[in-house]
């Protein structure tokens, strides 16, 4: 589905990525995980468009989408949550996910696109807040403003910069039943989470990142148990390396 | 009477000036080019009717279709800088038009009267209305024609998707794009929709005034409109039209005061950003106020 080839990204002399390679599979949910500053976030920018790659490819399906802008990656099917919730504030929910809509329509609303924004709303459970302002929500609804928002684009591949970031346990378990909706759907997820029990809970495969570099890939089991990745983690043991 | 129809003029003026800053304020565009839209306006419009011969409908329009040409090009360029640099990017659109007034010297003889802009002397004899006797009354309801058309079109505007999008684009660009709206058609569409609206407001002021002159057009007509849209607010169409109110008031209202106006006139703008930091209308109030017309409704904004 999506596939990553040697991508790279220098900021001046820091390499936030470095020759990364990696393949999404169709309808799969890949976590995506590592330690603060190790560049997961910088790939959801790369992939999306947010900014061009040093060097590297991005591949959707079939099509090339290196350096393309974000409204061209989301039109071909790829979108995604911020880490840091951005919604449109002084725009009610249901602007919200109006803008966002797959079905472009300008004037006024056909029937069938909002009842697809309905459901959207009812998916996300924010049904009886559509027509409060975005900024008014609380944290965990603006947090389901931002999932649903994306999901009004109807995506076929879903990158979420970790959505769990802030949730309490309860809401983190309801976000879990909803990315395994998701999955059932049909759509393709990739979770980038620091919260390590939901990523190992739902995650087909597993993917570690450590200063911008892939250190391991696998189940979520073998990836656990692998020295490097522990060691990314917990640290250096005295003497070695 | 006259007095007031002639006020009633001037506020449509300045309604269409702010609504110019307005559309543009909504994708988060700080502007001063709209005064180099207002003057391009008033110079083409003015040289439409009273050389070219034309009637005044076309010429007003044609005011309006320079400045949203004009709008349209300074769009591009502008996408590339944002905040404190685009206020100095688009106030050196608006000099550079003022100095070409102030250089162009293309005049025609008609009869014994010298038509046309004369350089530093200004752009005399725009008279239409005056030579088809047109009363006082007619030029309020010309003027106002605009500005109802422009009024009811954008109000449109803020009801569909289109409106949305812009304010979305205001709010968030980053994500904005990333849910899949073109930067680049928004903020060029809201500057061109910009240099129109500017463009018919010069056209219609040369044809009240009857004389232009390059210096009307400067950094504090740009500094209007856009004081127009945020003191009066971006919350609906009817916030510039607060704003001119406000402005007008206090402009025309506090004459009375002498010299002292201009400080009262600081310190009342300074306290109504303190006390409504968004605006007269902003987007809390239009909610409130929408909410009490349809209690239990709330479909305002869905197009329903």
């Amino acid at each position: 589905m999506l596939a990553i080839e040697g991508l790279s990204k220098h900021f001046g002399g820091v390499q936030a990525v470095h020759q990364l390679d990696l393949q999404v599979r169709q309808n799969e949910i890949l976590g995506l995980i590592g330690p603060n500053g190790s560049g997961k976030s910088t790939i959801v920018n790369l992939v999306t468009g947010v900014f061009p790659p040093t060097e590297g490819r991005v591949r959707l399906r079939d099509r090339d989408i290196t350096g393309w802008q974000p409204h061209r990656v989301l039109a071909a099917g790829m979108g995604r949550t911020f880490q840091s919730i951005r919604i449109f504030g002084g725009l009610t929910v249901w602007q919200n996910l109006w803008v966002a809509q797959k079905a472009k329509s300008w004037l006024a609303v056909d029937r069938a696109s909002m009842k697809k924004i309905e459901a959207t709303l009812e998916f996300c459970r924010l049904r009886d807040k559509k027509d409060e302002l975005a900024r008014n929500l609380a944290f965990g609804e603006q947090r389901r403003l931002e999932l649903a928002r994306v999901l009004a684009a109807e995506p076929d591949l879903l990158l979420l910069d970790e959505p769990a970031a802030g949730m309490n346990a309860a809401e983190i378990e309801d976000l879990r039943d909803r990315i395994l909706a998701l999955k059932q759907r049909g759509k393709t997820v990739v979770l980038i989470e620091h919260h390590m029990e939901l990523v190992m809970g739902i995650a087909e495969r597993v993917a570690v990142l450590n200063f911008g570099v892939k250190i391991a890939e696998g189940p979520p089991a073998a990836v656990q148990d692998d020295e490097r990745v522990r060691e990314a983690y917990l640290g250096h043991r005295r003497g070695q390396a | 009477m006259e007095f007031y129809l002639s006020l009633l003029t001037l506020f449509g003026f300045r309604i269409l000036l702010g609504l110019s800053a307005y559309v543009v304020i909504l994708t988060g565009q700080i502007s001063l080019a709209q005064a180099g839209f207002y003057a391009l306006g008033a110079y083409t419009a003015g040289a439409a009717s009273s050389m070219w011969g034309w009637p005044i409908f076309p010429a007003i329009l044609l005011g309006g279709l320079v400045g949203g040409l004009f709008g349209f090009l300074v769009g591009f360029p502008a996408l590339r800088v944002r905040g404190l640099f685009l206020v100095i990017a688009t106030l050196a659109f608006t000099e550079i038009v003022r100095m070409v007034f102030l250089n162009l010297k293309y005049t025609i003889q008609i009869g014994d009267r010298t038509i046309g802009p004369a350089a530093a002397e200004g752009f005399r004899g725009i008279t239409y209305y005056f030579q088809n006797g047109w009363s006082s009354l007619q030029i309020v309801g010309f003027t106002w024609i605009f500005v109802l058309a422009v009024l009811l079109a954008f109000w449109l505007m803020d009801r569909s998707r289109a409106g949305a999008v812009l304010r979305a684009v205001g709010e968030d660009e980053l994500a904005a794009s990333s849910v899949g709206i073109n930067l680049t058609a928004a903020k060029v569409a809201a500057m061109t929709a910009g240099g129109f609206v500017a463009g018919l407001a010069g056209a219609l002021y040369a044809h009240y005034a009857t004389y232009v002159s390059q210096e009307d057009f400067g950094v504090l007509l740009a500094t209007f409109a856009i004081a127009y849209a945020l003191i009066g607010g971006t919350g609906s169409v009817l916030g510039p039209i607060a704003g001119v109110l406000f402005f007008s008031l206090l402009i025309d209202g506090l004459r009375f005061l002498g010299d002292w106006r201009n400080l009262l006139f600081g310190v009342l703008i300074v306290a109504m950003m303190n006390l409504r930091p968004h605006g007269i209308i902003d987007v809390g109030l239009v909610r409130r106020v929408a909410s009490l017309l349809r209690p239990g409704g709330g479909r305002a904004y869905a197009g329903d």
